[in-house]
């Protein structure tokens, strides 16, 4: 393409035109295009496709060119090399080259193997006759599907995933087929007995054989020289047309291994994904990483992933191993596993069986944490149970419910609409950015999409509110097959960097870094200057822990923060200034109407908060409009202090049993300018009636006859979740102390944009009761904390209309 | 036919920020990166319209205010899998200061 380009380009060589192989060329095409010349050899005759596909393939659903995921155009369009059919026998280290079976020769500076892995043949007699195969390529398939036509009776050897699925498509194909298995149990590595009896039922059902606990001594040869029998070591045979080995895989290490690579299991490498020649990298089912040698794609382009950013010389990503998840690819029947199914000694389980309904489902749980999980008949959840496992959080407090689902963990608006595989493509996934089922679909079709993260980038589905996540990862899941969801266990900050938000925030404690250019330096982010979603998150992190040394950065703040109001669709802005505890009076009332007259405000409107938003002024008029109000700002754009709900109470009402609204104007005073991970809410009702909804607030008080109820972590937007109770208290003084504590330890631990309610879902409530209820020094301390860095704030409102500071944002110029 | 019109100083644009410039009914984002760098397109997201001179500057892109797409700064093409593009306009810096060509928009890629 860049014929000008003077230097010469580095060669990369790649062996194996396969899933993971060709996934990190792709990546490493999004970061440095040009870097190198590119030759790919494969030794099958086709261009990438989709492995994972074969299976439905084979079953009749899905023809060859429907799997192909990336054509011949692909390889030319990025100046790749092909070599399609060509075979790699021989590695020349010393002289860095390759060699193909034909004799074509080829030099490298960089080499990936990506050989795949082969499936492994039993060792016994008969096993080379003719009608005797794997099931792997498109070459297996197209055997199978001849075998089909001519022959009645399949064996295949192996009851687990590729087994069955092989199983199932050639009875589709209108065969006889029995699958021999020698566990006791259908996918002993997936399944527990239970699960496994279910499935073995369902596919009786549908007219497959079982012979399982045998063991295979002989494939016996027919006159025509095929094979026509198989013997088992117990004297019993059947009769077998085409036997297909699916006993297992075995890294292809043939090549490596000639070449003198180290191999063990697989090929040898490290977290760069290295081998022991510095200039060879391998991806995928060949490569070996920490001995495990993962045979599912996810996992494989996570490595795809981390290889891609070597080669690209950007050296900071490593590959730290990754947690799996099966589903079994056979129409109409459901089945999920993950983790520690089994369970055993230190685990506990919780089980919901109906036989003659076809559900089962066991969750297992160690220390408060999912540990691992087995579904059948309904797998609705998996994707969120999977989510819980993988990030290790802690259930506690979801135990009740957690066998019945993510929907009856308070799910709102979405209840009835989630069984991804039975929705029709017209039906909405995404509210917030209207997306179809069919639109996901066809863009994971179309587009070889394979991450949720990537179909969030094209279609857009579940990149807003997030509350529709695990119906794109189902949808995804019954798209493509497989589990596509795994990612390593912990998760980076954003694209920018490999660091997670903790690691971010204790190294900015620990080395006192004081601004965003620092932190970038000292923890190598990839990117000149981050990108919209870490630097927001970077500036609330700085400002958190170093308040009145690091120094607020506008350009780091969202729009809505950096002009103190919210931006709305057509470019103007509201104003909503506070009313302390939602009480006014006859003045502000007047103040505001003034204002909206004068500045012309199109739209007045009474907020869920108690308060009054100004809707449509200008950006240029902010300033004075903020001045003419003379009130202070609500905050009502900030990841910051929001609206103290209150009811009347004591003060008026018949029932009242103490003066809530008098707290709750002390609290919001108290705790005014605070900013937060994400907006916080609070209320304070005079008694358990509770007028002021304090069950769904991030501090809820509750006014009882002896003195406050306090909850926390309740939360009222997109996924309900009602407060839980931490502590009665007497005093005022220790509502303040009390809820001030929990607020600066949300502050301090909270990943930026987790609400109260996320945070503590991480960490549980038990250890929130720790550190406020138990530690009392620990909780003054908190409680010290907020006031300090409250106490260096200034109301942004003020600074602009008495100080001018940041005039600029507010000014167009004209020319 | 350039008709280049002075700005401002580049001071007066934030580093990693933006200006509204108005031309008649025309609404210019001048950019300013973290190089001191400068770049003008309309302040037109081609995704619903939202104005680009809110987003946030990061390296050669902005992100938008409404629905976060990243824009080039650069030839003003949404990054994708987006499509799109704002208008971009011809801009430069001579001793400190900046100047905007509004008329010639370069070439308006669809
Ligand atoms: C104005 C208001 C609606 C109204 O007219 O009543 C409102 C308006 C917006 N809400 Fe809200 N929310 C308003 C009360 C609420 C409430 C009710 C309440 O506070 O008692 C809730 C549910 C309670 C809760 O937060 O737990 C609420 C849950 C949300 C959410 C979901 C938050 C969540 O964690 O699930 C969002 C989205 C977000 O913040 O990411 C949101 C976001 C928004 C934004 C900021 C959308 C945006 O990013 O532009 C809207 C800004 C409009 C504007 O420019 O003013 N708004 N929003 C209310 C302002 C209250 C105030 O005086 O400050
Ligand atoms: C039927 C079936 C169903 C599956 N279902 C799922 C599923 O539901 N979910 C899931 O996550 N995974 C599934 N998998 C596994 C998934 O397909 C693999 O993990 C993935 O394809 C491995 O990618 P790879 O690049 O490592 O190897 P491959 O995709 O096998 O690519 C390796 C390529 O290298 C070539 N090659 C080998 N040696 C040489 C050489 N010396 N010279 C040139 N070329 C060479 C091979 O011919 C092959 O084309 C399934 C696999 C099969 C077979
Ligand atoms: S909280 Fe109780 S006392 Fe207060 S207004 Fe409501 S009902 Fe009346
Ligand atoms: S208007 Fe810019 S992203 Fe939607």
């Amino acid at each position: 393409m860049d014929m000008s380009t003077p230097a010469k380009k580095m060669k990369l060589v790649m062996v194996g035109n396969g899933m993971a192989g060709v996934r990190a060329l792709e990546e490493l095409l999004k970061l440095a295009p040009d870097l190198y010349e590119v030759t790919v050899f494969g030794a099958e005759p086709h261009p990438n496709y989709n492995r994972i596909l074969l299976s439905p393939v084979l079953a009749g659903e899905q023809t060859v060119d429907d799997i192909v995921l990336n054509p011949l155009d692909w390889y030319s369009e990025n100046n790749i090399t092909l070599h399609v059919g060509q075979k790699v026998v021989k590695i020349d280290r010393n002289a860095r080259a390759v060699e193909t079976e034909d004799g074509m020769r080829v030099g490298y500076d960089r080499l990936l193997l990506a050989t795949g892995s082969n499936p492994f043949i039993l060792p016994v007699p008969g096993a080379d006759l003719p009608g005797v195969i794997g099931f792997r390529d498109i070459a297996d398939v197209d055997a199978m599907v001849q075998a089909s036509s001519q022959y009645q009776h399949a064996v295949v050897i192996g009851g687990g995933l590729l087994g069955l699925e092989a199983a199932n498509g050639l009875m589709k194909r209108g065969m006889q087929v029995s699958v021999v298995h020698i566990g006791p149990w259908l996918m002993e590595r997936q399944l527990d007995e239970p699960a496994a009896r279910l499935l073995q039922k369902s596919l009786e059902e549908k007219g497959m054989k079982f012979l399982l606990q045998k063991q295979t001594a002989e494939l016996v040869r027919g006159e025509s020289g095929r094979v026509c029998a198989i013997k088992f070591k117990d004297g019993d045979s059947a009769p077998a047309d085409l036997v297909v080995m699916a006993v297992g895989i075995r890294p292809n290490t043939e090549l490596a291994e000639s070449s003198g690579l180290h191999c063990n299991r697989g090929i040898v490498v490290n977290d760069t994904m290295q081998t022991f020649d510095p200039r060879i990298y391998s991806v995928g089912e060949c490569a070996a990483h920490r001995g495990i040698a993962y045979g599912l794609v996810a996992p494989l382009f996570e490595q795809a992933k981390v290889v891609a950013n070597h080669l690209a010389q950007h050296g900071i990503s490593r590959y730290q191993g990754s947690v799996t998840s099966t589903k079994l690819k056979v129409t109409g029947i459901d089945l999920f596993s993950a983790g520690d199914f089994m369970g055993g000694e230190g685990t506990e389980s919780i089980l919901y069986s109906d036989p003659i309904g076809g559900v089962y489902k066991k969750l297992v749980i160690r220390d408060n944490k999912l540990v691992g999980g087995v579904m059948y008949g309904d797998t609705v959840d998996g994707a969120w149970y999977f989510s819980l496992l993988r990030d290790g959080k802690n259930i506690n407090e979801l135990r009740d419910h957690l066998m019945f689902g993510q929907d009856h963990c308070g799910n709102l608006g979405h209840s009835g609409i989630n069984k991804a595989a039975s929705m029709t493509d017209d039906m909405e996934v995404c509210g917030c950015n209207g997306v179809c089922k069919g639109d996901i679909v066809k863009a994971i079709r179309e587009k070889g999409l394979f991450t949720l993260e990537d179909v969030r980038k094209h279609t857009k589905a579940s990149g807003s509110c997030g509350s529709c996540t695990g119906l794109v990862e189902q949808i995804l899941a019954v798209t493509v097959g497989g589990d596509y969801s795994a990612t390593p266990k912990t998760k980076s900050m954003c694209g920018c960097t490999e660091h997670t938000h903790e690691e971010v925030r204790a190294a900015i404690r620990q080395n006192k870094l004081l601004t965003i250019p620092q932190v970038q330096e000292f923890m190598q982010w990839s990117t000149p200057n981050g990108c919209a979603s870490c630097r927001t998150a970077l500036n609330y992190y700085l400002i958190s822990t170093w308040p009145g040394e690091a120094e607020d950065d506008p350009q780091s703040r969202f729009i809505n923060e950096r002009a103190h109001a919210n931006i709305q669709k057509d470019g103007t802005y509201s104003v909503i200034p506070r009313m302390w505890g939602g009480n006014t009076t006859p003045s502000e009332l007047r103040r505001i109407a003034t204002v909206a007259e004068k500045y012309n405000i199109p739209t007045v409107h009474v907020t869920g908060g108690q308060r009054i938003d100004l809707l449509g002024v200008k950006k240029a008029d902010l300033p004075k409009v903020w001045a003419d109000l003379d009130m202070p700002s609500g905050h009502a754009y900030g990841k910051a202090l929001r609206t103290v709900k209150t009811c009347v109470g004591s003060e008026w009402c018949r029932f009242g049993t103490q003066n809530s609204t008098q707290m709750g104007i002390d609290l919001e005073k108290a705790f005014f300018k605070m900013w937060a991970p994400h907006k916080v809410k609070l209320a304070v009702s005079g008694c358990p009636r509770n007028c002021a909804e304090v069950a769904i607030k991030d501090v809820g008080i509750i006014g009882v006859d002896s003195g406050w109820e306090i909850y926390v972590a309740g939360n009222g937007g997109i996924k309900t979740e009602v407060a839980q109770f931490l502590i009665k208290v007497k005093t005022e003084a220790e509502v303040m102390e009390y809820s001030g504590a929990f607020l600066q330890l949300y502050r301090e631990e909270g990943r930026y944009l987790d609400r109260t309610v996320h945070y503590v879902e991480r960490v549980g409530l038990d250890y929130v009761k720790k550190k406020i209820l138990d530690d009392h020094e620990g909780r003054k301390a908190l409680y010290e904390r907020l006031v300090f860095a409250l106490s260096v704030e200034k109301d942004p409102w003020l600074e602009r209309t008495q100080e001018g500071k940041y005039a600029q944002e507010f000014a167009a110029l004209t020319v | 036919m350039t008709q280049w019109l002075e700005v401002c100083d580049l001071t007066e644009i934030p580093k990693l920020g933006a200006r509204v410039v108005n031309h008649g009914a025309l609404a210019i984002a001048v950019f300013r990166n973290a190089d001191d760098e400068v770049f003008a397109l309309e302040d037109r997201c081609p995704h619903k319209g939202g104005p680009l001179s809110q987003g946030i500057v990061h390296g050669r892109r902005v992100t938008c205010p409404l629905h976060g797409w990243n824009i080039e700064l650069i030839a003003g093409c949404a990054v994708p899998p987006d499509e799109g593009c704002a208008r971009e306009f011809p801009v430069k810096i001579e001793a400190g200061r900046v100047w905007l060509d509004p008329v010639a928009a370069a070439s308006a890629v669809a």
